[in-house]
C-alpha cells in the first residue's frame, strides 16, 4: 500500500472511530498539560525563593545590635547593646573566611537631602566600599564607596537613580554626576549613581563613607549593622564561625552567648542553603508528578492501542487475505498512534503555555511567585518522549496483530 | 493450477492431537468450478483456507500453478494472495467502517493501483454486481444479499487466477442464494477458477464437480450429475 494511501486510511480510521481517538488524545493532552503546568508552578516558586535573595549576597551573614533577653553576670536583661568600630575590628580579626565586610551606620533622624530648590527626605547609609558587593549594588555612573574616601573622610555620596530624579528634576539627570547636595547641613559631593536589583526603595539610598558619616552625623563610632560574605565556606563550618564571633561579641559586651537577643544574627548563608533544598524538593516533587503524569498517559495510550488492536483483529485478518502485508499493519497501527500521540501532545503544550500567559497576566506582583515560565524545551521533549513511548506502546499490539493468521483473525470475538 | 498431494493437517488440543485432513489428493484445473462438500468438521473449510494460503499444513505438497506454497514468509503470502486469490466468505468479512466501494479498493489499494484508476476499476466491479447505487453505503446499511454481492465484486476487482468461496450462500435465503451463485457462475464462466465450500446440495449442483470429504479424507470426486460437463473426465 502507498504511503499516501495509508495515511489517507489512517485519518479516515481516526475520524470515524471518533470516540476512541477522543480519550486517547485526552489522555496525552493531559500528561503534557499537567507537566508543563506543574514545571510552571515550580519555577514560579523558585523564581520567587531566588527573588528573596536578588537584594544581598546569598552567602552573607547580618549582625544587629539588639536589647539582650537574658541577665547576666549582675547584669539584668532588657539591656541595649550598642556596636562600634571595634566590632567590626573584632570581626574582621575572628572571622577569617570573610572576603568582604562592612559595618553600616544609620544617620539618625529624618536628614532633608537638597540640591537648589529641588529637596527630599532619603534614607543615608554610612558605608565600608565591600558594602556594594553586599547589597549587590551596581554603579550604573562613577564609582562607589572606596578605602581612600574612608581614610580621608571624604564627603563624596553615592546616590541612587530615584534621588537623581528627585534632586535633577526635568531631564538634569545628566547633571548629578560631579554635583554638590546638601544631606542635613554638610554638602556632599555625587561621586556615582546606582541601580540596584532590590525593590524600588533601594533606589532611594545614598552611600556615603562610614567614617565620614560617624565625623559629621554621630560624633562617636557606632555602628548599627555588621555584614560580611563567607566566601564557599560550608553551611556547617560558617555556623560554627559566626557562633564564635557572637562568642566573642558577647563577652565584649558583656551578655550571655546563649542569649538569642543581644546580637541578632541573619545568616543568608544557611537560608539560602535551606531555600534551595526546599526547592530542589519542590522541582523533584514537580518532576515527580509531571512523569507521573506522562507515566499515566503512556499507560493510557498503550491500553487503548491494545484495546483497539484487539478490537481491529478481524479487520487485519481480512486486510492480510486481501494483499496486506505484515509490516503494513504494523505501520497503519504505528502511524495512527504517532498522529494521535503527536497532534495531541502539541495540543496540550499548546493548551498548557497559554494557559501560563494567561495566569501571568492575573498574578498580582509578589515576592512569592515570580515568572512562572514554561520551558518550552522541557514541553517539547516531554512531548517527543510520549510520542515514542505511545509507539513503544503500540509497537507490541501491533506486531501482534500483524503475526495473527489470517484464519485465526477471523475466529476473534470482538 | 492446483495440485494438492499428500496434504495433512492436524491441531493440537493440549497434549491431544486431532487430525483434521489425511492425506489429501487433489488437482483442480484452470477454469473449473469445484464444489467442496461435506459435513461440519469434515475440514473442508481448513482445506480452502489452505488453498487460499490463509493456514499452513504439517506434510504434501500444495502447488499453485506450478509454485509451492510451503515455507512462504508472511509477505510472500501476502502477494500471493493478492495476485493469484479472491475471498468469499459467509460472514461477507466487510470492513464495517469502510463504504462499498472502499471495501472494494481495498484489494487494489495493496497491489499499489493508483487512486483514480481503483476507484474505476471499482465502480465497475460494484456495476457488475448491480450494485452502483449503494457505493458510498456501509456494510451496516445493506442486505445479506448485498454484502455478499460487495464480497463477489471485492474477490473479483483484482481479476484473481482463482476465488475461493467459503459457504457464500449459508446465511441467505433462497432467493439471495441463487442470485449469488449467478453472479460466481458468471465469474467462472469468465474463466476465473472456483473452489465453493458448500454444505448445500443446491449449490453443488451448480457446480461441475463436487468433491466429498469425510473425517479429513476426500471420500467421493465427481462431476456434477446436474451439469452437462463437457468432459466426463476428473482432471488429474
Amino acid at each position: 500500500m502507498r504511503a499516501l494511501d495509508r495515511w489517507r486510511e489512517i485519518f479516515a480510521s481516526l475520524a470515524r472511530r471518533r470516540l476512541r481517538t477522543a480519550l486517547t488524545a485526552l489522555s496525552v493532552a493531559w500528561g503534557i498539560f499537567m507537566l508543563v503546568v506543574l514545571l510552571a508552578a515550580g519555577n514560579g516558586l523558585a523564581n520567587g525563593a531566588e527573588n528573596a535573595f536578588r537584594d544581598d549576597a546569598a552567602n552573607s551573614v547580618w549582625l544587629f545590635p539588639t536589647r539582650t533577653n537574658k541577665p547576666f553576670e549582675g547584669r539584668t536583661k532588657n539591656r541595649r547593646i550598642v556596636m562600634t568600630n571595634d566590632d567590626y575590628d573584632l570581626a574582621k580579626a575572628t572571622v577569617d573566611v570573610a572576603d568582604h565586610m562592612t559595618a553600616r551606620y544609620l544617620p539618625r533622624g529624618n536628614l532633608m537631602t537638597a540640591r537648589g530648590p529641588n529637596q527630599g527626605t532619603f534614607p543615608v547609609r554610612a558605608v565600608h566600599p565591600d558594602h556594594q558587593y553586599l547589597e549587590r549594588t551596581t554603579i550604573s555612573q562613577g564609582r562607589y564607596i572606596n578605602d581612600a574616601d574612608l581614610r580621608e573622610r571624604r564627603k563624596v555620596a553615592v546616590v541612587g537613580r530615584k534621588v537623581v530624579k528627585v534632586l535633577f528634576p526635568h531631564g538634569q539627570d545628566d547633571q548629578a554626576m560631579g554635583a554638590d547636595i546638601r544631606v542635613g547641613r554638610t554638602t556632599f559631593h555625587i561621586v556615582g549613581i546606582f541601580d540596584d536589583k532590590g525593590d524600588q526603595g533601594e533606589q532611594e539610598n545614598i552611600y556615603i563613607p562610614l567614617s565620614t558619616a560617624q565625623l559629621v552625623f554621630a560624633s562617636d563610632h557606632t555602628i548599627d549593622q555588621l555584614m560580611f560574605t563567607v566566601g564557599n565556606t560550608p553551611v556547617p563550618q560558617a555556623e560554627t564561625i559566626v557562633k564564635d564571633l557572637k562568642r566573642r561579641l558577647a563577652q565584649r559586651h558583656g551578655f550571655d552567648p546563649t542569649d538569642t537577643g543581644g546580637i541578632r544574627v541573619r545568616n543568608n548563608h544557611f537560608m539560602h542553603e535551606k531555600m534551595q533544598g526546599v526547592l530542589w524538593a519542590i522541582r523533584s516533587f514537580v518532576w515527580l508528578i509531571g512523569l507521573g503524569t506522562i507515566l499515566a498517559g503512556v499507560v493510557g495510550v498503550g491500553n487503548i492501542m491494545l484495546i483497539s488492536v484487539k478490537e481491529r483483529t478481524k479487520e487485519f485478518g481480512v486486510r492480510k487475505a486481501l494483499g496486506a502485508t505484515p509490516w503494513s499493519i504494523v505501520l497503519m497501527v504505528l502511524e495512527e498512534a504517532l498522529v494521535i500521540t503527536t497532534a495531541s501532545g502539541y495540543l496540550g503544550l499548546v493548551a498548557a503555555v497559554a494557559l501560563v500567559e494567561f495566569a501571568k497576566t492575573l498574578l498580582p506582583d509578589n515576592d512569592f511567585f515570580k515568572n512562572p515560565d514554561v520551558d518550552i524545551g522541557v514541553g517539547l521533549s516531554a512531548t517527543v518522549i510520549l510520542v515514542a513511548a505511545g509507539l513503544l506502546a503500540g509497537l507490541w499490539p501491533a506486531r501482534r496483530a500483524a503475526r495473527i493468521a489470517p484464519v485465526e483473525a477471523f475466529r476473534a470475538e470482538v | 493450477m492446483i495440485r494438492l498431494d499428500g496434504i495433512t493437517k492436524s491441531y493440537r488440543a493440549g497434549a491431544r492431537v486431532l487430525p483434521v485432513l489425511r492425506q489429501i489428493n487433489l488437482h483442480i484445473g484452470a477454469g473449473e468450478l469445484v464444489a467442496i462438500m461435506g459435513s461440519s468438521g469434515s475440514g473442508k473449510s481448513t482445506l480452502l483456507n489452505i488453498l487460499g494460503i490463509l493456514d499452513d499444513y504439517d506434510e504434501g505438497l500444495y502447488e499453485l500453478d506450478g509454485t509451492p506454497m510451503r515455507n512462504l514468509s508472511e509477505r510472500q503470502a501476502a502477494i500471493y494472495r493478492n495476485q493469484f486469490l479472491g475471498f468469499v466468505f459467509q460472514s461477507f468479512n466487510l470492513l464495517s467502517l469502510k463504504s462499498a466501494v472502499e471495501n472494494i479498493e481495498l484489494p487494489l489499494q495493496y497491489r499499489g493501483v493508483p487512486r483514480k484508476l481503483r476507484r474505476e476499476m471499482a465502480m465497475d466491479a460494484l456495476s457488475r454486481v448491480g450494485l452502483t447505487a449503494r457505493a458510498e453505503h456501509l456494510p451496516s446499511e445493506m442486505s445479506g444479499g448485498e454484502k455478499q454481492r460487495v464480497a463477489i465484486a471485492r474477490a473479483v476487482v483484482t481479476k484473481p487466477r482463482l476465488v475461493l468461496a467459503d459457504e457464500p450462500t449459508g446465511a441467505l435465503d433462497t432467493k439471495t442464494s441463487d442470485q449469488i451463485m449467478d453472479l460466481l457462475q458468471e465469474t467462472n464462466a469468465a474463466g476465473v477458477t472456483m473452489v465453493i465450500v458448500t454444505h448445500e446440495p443446491d449449490v453443488a449442483a451448480r457446480c461441475q464437480r463436487v468433491v466429498r470429504i469425510r473425517d479429513g479424507q476426500i471420500q467421493d470426486d465427481s462431476l456434477s450429475p446436474l451439469v452437462d460437463a463437457p468432459s466426463a473426465s476428473v482432471p488429474t
